[in-house]
C-alpha cells in the first residue's frame, strides 16, 4: 500500500473506532439509574383533568 | 395522586413497553442504523468522492447533521413516549401529520425492503454450490429474478423470491409479535455481535487475498482536490443522513420505549460512532475483496468498484467463484447482509405497527398482525414478480429523495422556526443526558441541516424533473415515483384529520406538556380554544422529575403587554382567567398546573373541580 492509503487508513481508523470506543466509555462512566419507580405506568401520573 | 381516569379513557392500559436496560436499546438502534446501505453504499460512496479524503465530509457530516438529528429525535420520542404521529401531536396538535407522513414513509420502504432481504437469504444457499456459475450478472436478472423486459406492473411471481421474502415477513411477525424486549430487543441482542463478528471474518479473509492491499489503495488514497466539489459535501451529508435512519419515525419509535431516566446524547454518541464504525469496516472488507476481483480480471480496482444491487448480487458472486474459502466468504457475506438488512426492516415496520396501536388503542398482538400481514401481502404482490426490481428501484428512490429528505426538511423547519420546539427540547435532552446540549446543538438541527437537506432536495428535484429517472417510461415513473411521494403527503393530512377514538392511547395523558408558543398559540393559553380538547397534551408526570423548559409559556402568560405579547384577557371572558393567576387555571390552561406543580405539588390538589 502506498504511505498516504496507509495513513488515512489509520487516521479513519482513530477518529472513527476511536470516537466509538470513547464514545461507549463515556456512556459506562454515567451508569444506569436503577429502574425500580422508572415505570410508565397509570401510578405515575397525577390525575388533574 | 388520585386514580382518577380522564373521560373517554380506557378503565386500565397495560403500562408501555419498555427495553429492559440501556444497552438493549443502543443494540436495537445500532441494528436499525447498520442495514443494507453500511455494507454496499458507503464503500463505494467513499471511493467515488474522494476516496481517504472523504474522511472529512463525513465526519464534518457526523458532528454536524447525523448526531444532531438522531438527538432531535431521540427527544421528541423520549419526551412524549409515543408513537411517531402521537409523539408529534402531543408535541403540538398541529405537527400531527409529520408522524403520519413518517409512517408512510415507513410503510413503502418495508414493503421493498423485505424483498431484497429474499434475494440476500436465496443468495445465502447459493453460496454453497456457487450456482451463478460463470456469469453472475446474467444469472442474477434472467435466473433468479427472470426480469421482465417490459417495465410495468405485472401479475407473474418469481416462486423463490417469493419463498424467501414470505420466510422473512414471517419471521419478522414472530419477532414483532415478542414483544418491544423479547423480540425486538432480543434478536438485535443476538444479530448485532454476531454481524460484526462475521463480518470481521470477512474482512480477514478478504486481506489474506491476493490484490487486496490494491484495493485499499483505491479506497484510502486521499484525494484532496475533491474536498473543493461541493457534491463531495452533499454525499456525505447524504450518506451520514441515510445511513442513521433518521427522518423517517424510527428513532422516535424507539426512544419512546426508553426509561425515563436514560442518558439520551451520549447514547446517540454511540449510536452514531457504532454506525460508522461498521461503515469503515464493510469499506475496508469490500474494498480488499474488490481488490482481489480486479487482479483476477487483469483490470483497475476502478473497473469493478460498484454500490447496490450490483455490488452484492453480481460482483460478490464472481469474488466468490474465484476466492479461496468462496464458499465461506459468499455464506458469510449474504448472511451478513440478511441480518444487517433484517434488524433494519424490523425497525421499520415497529414504526407503523406502533402508530396503529396507538391510533386505534389495540393491544400489541391485534397491532402486529394488523398491520404485518396486509404490509407482507402488499410487498408479496407487488415486488416478487417479474416486474418487480424496476418498481423497487423506482420506488426506492423516490421515496429515499422526496420523502426521507422532504420529510425531514420539513420537520426540522417546523421544529425550528414553525413551533420554536427546539429549546424545550434542548432542555429535556439536557435534564436526562451527561453532557449538555446548548446553542450549538440548536444551530446544527435548526440551521445545518435545513440548509444541506434543502440543497439535496432541490439538486435532485431538478434533476430528475429534466432528465426523469433512469430511463424508465414517464407514465410508470409518475404513478409509482411521484404518485407515491406525493400521496403519502396527502395521506398523512388525511390521517391527521382523523378523529383519535376514546380508547386510542391519545386519551392517556401525556408525560409532558405541549410546547406552546407565547404568539401564535395565546389563544389556547389564554382559554379561548382549551387544550381539553386534547387530553393528551395536559400534563407531565412527576416521575420524570425533569426541569422541564416553561419558558415559552410563561412568557405568554407573564410578558408585559408588547408588541408581540398575548393580549391581556377580558375579566368578564369566562374560563379566561386574568394573566399572572394561577388559581383555577388547571381547569382551562392545564399546562400551568404542570408547571405549578413542580414547585407546589400540592396545589394540583387543592384544584377546585
Amino acid at each position: 500500500m502506498t504511505t498516504a492509503a496507509i495513513v488515512m487508513l489509520i487516521v479513519a481508523m482513530v477518529t472513527v473506532w476511536g470516537g466509538f470506543i470513547a464514545a461507549v466509555l463515556h456512556l459506562r462512566r454515567s451508569p444506569e439509574v436503577p429502574d425500580n419507580d422508572q415505570g410508565f405506568g397509570a401510578d405515575d401520573y397525577v390525575r388533574t383533568t | 395522586m388520585t386514580q382518577q381516569a380522564p373521560p373517554g379513557a380506557p378503565a386500565q392500559r397495560a403500562p408501555r413497553e419498555a427495553f429492559s436496560s440501556r444497552t438493549v436499546f443502543i443494540l436495537a438502534a445500532i441494528g436499525s442504523a447498520v442495514g443494507l446501505g453500511n455494507i454496499w453504499r458507503f464503500p463505494y460512496i467513499a471511493y467515488e468522492n474522494g476516496g481517504g479524503a472523504f474522511l472529512i465530509p463525513y465526519l464534518v457530516a457526523l458532528l454536524t447533521a447525523g448526531l444532531p438529528l438522531l438527538m432531535l429525535e431521540y427527544g421528541i420520542g423520549h419526551r412524549f413516549r409515543a408513537s411517531a404521529p402521537l409523539a408529534f401531536r402531543r408535541l403540538h396538535p398541529k405537527t400531527e401529520w409529520i408522524g403520519w407522513w413518517q409512517m408512510g414513509i415507513s410503510f413503502v420502504i418495508a414493503v421493498y425492503y423485505a424483498v431484497i432481504l429474499g434475494y440476500a437469504m436465496l443468495y445465502t444457499t447459493f453460496s454453497f454450490s456457487k450456482a451463478w456459475g460463470d456469469d453472475p450478472g446474467t444469472f442474477f436478472l434472467s435466473d433468479v429474478l427472470k426480469t421482465s423486459e417490459e417495465v410495468t406492473v405485472g401479475l407473474e411471481f418469481v416462486p423463490s423470491v417469493l419463498l424467501a421474502t414470505s420466510i422473512a415477513w414471517l419471521a419478522l411477525l414472530v419477532v414483532l409479535l415478542l414483544g418491544v424486549q423479547n423480540g425486538i430487543g432480543k434478536v438485535n441482542l443476538v444479530l448485532i455481535p454476531l454481524l460484526v463478528l462475521m463480518f470481521l471474518v470477512i474482512v480477514v479473509i478478504a486481506l489474506t487475498l491476493p490484490g487486496a492491499t490494491d484495493g485499499l489503495n483505491a479506497f484510502f488514497t486521499p484525494n484532496w482536490t475533491a474536498l473543493t466539489d461541493s457534491s463531495v459535501w452533499v454525499a456525505a451529508y447524504g450518506q451520514i443522513f441515510f445511513s442513521l435512519s433518521v427522518g423517517f419515525g424510527i428513532m422516535i419509535t424507539y426512544s419512546s420505549y426508553l426509561k425515563p431516566k436514560t442518558d439520551l446524547a451520549s447514547s446517540g454518541l454511540v449510536v452514531g460512532f457504532g454506525n460508522s464504525s461498521f461503515e469503515i469496516l464493510a469499506g475496508i472488507g469490500v474494498f480488499a475483496a474488490l481488490g482481489f476481483m480486479a487482479g483476477v480480471a487483469g483490470v483497475g480496482v476502478d473497473e469493478v468498484a460498484t454500490s447496490g444491487i450490483g455490488l452484492a448480487f453480481i460482483a460478490f458472486p464472481t469474488i466468490i467463484s474465484e476466492a479461496p474459502f468462496g464458499t465461506l466468504i459468499g455464506v458469510l457475506f449474504f448472511a451478513t447482509l440478511t441480518f444487517a438488512g433484517f434488524t433494519s426492516l424490523v425497525s421499520i415496520v415497529e414504526v407503523v405497527v406502533a402508530a396503529a396501536q396507538d391510533k386505534l388503542g389495540l393491544r400489541r398482538r391485534t397491532a402486529v398482525l394488523g398491520v404485518v400481514v396486509p404490509m407482507a401481502l402488499i410487498s408479496l404482490a407487488l415486488f416478487t414478480t417479474t416486474t418487480g426490481l424496476n418498481l423497487l428501484d423506482v420506488t426506492d428512490n423516490f421515496v429515499n429523495q422526496f420523502g426521507i429528505v422532504a420529510a425531514a426538511l420539513v420537520s426540522v423547519m417546523l421544529l425550528t422556526a414553525g413551533f420554536s420546539a427546539l429549546p424545550t427540547l434542548r432542555d429535556h435532552l439536557n435534564s436526562v443526558s451527561s453532557f449538555t446540549l446548548g446553542r450549538t446543538w440548536m444551530v446544527m438541527v435548526g440551521g445545518v441541516t435545513p440548509i444541506v437537506l434543502g440543497y439535496i432536495l432541490i439538486n435532485t428535484l431538478t434533476t430528475t424533473l429534466a432528465e426523469g429517472y433512469g430511463g424508465m417510461p414517464t407514465w410508470f415513473v409518475n404513478t409509482f415515483g411521484w404518485g407515491t411521494a406525493i400521496g403519502l403527503v396527502i395521506i398523512a393530512l388525511l390521517l391527521s384529520r382523523l378523529p383519535w377514538p376514546a380508547s386510542s392511547a391519545a386519551s392517556d395523558l401525556s408525560p409532558s406538556p405541549a410546547i406552546l408558543d407565547a404568539h401564535v398559540d395565546r389563544h389556547r393559553m389564554r382559554g379561548d380554544q382549551p387544550l381539553a380538547r386534547w387530553s393528551d397534551t395536559a400534563l407531565r408526570t412527576p416521575a420524570l422529575g425533569q426541569d422541564f423548559s416553561y419558558r415559552t409559556v410563561e412568557e405568554g402568560a407573564d410578558a408585559s403587554p408588547g408588541r408581540h405579547a398575548a393580549e391581556p384577557a377580558a375579566p368578564d371572558t369566562p374560563g379566561a382567567p386574568a394573566p399572572g393567576t394561577t388559581a383555577g387555571t388547571g381547569a382551562t390552561a392545564p399546562w400551568t398546573s404542570g408547571a405549578a406543580g413542580t414547585t407546589d405539588p400540592a396545589r394540583t390538589e387543592e384544584d377546585p373541580r
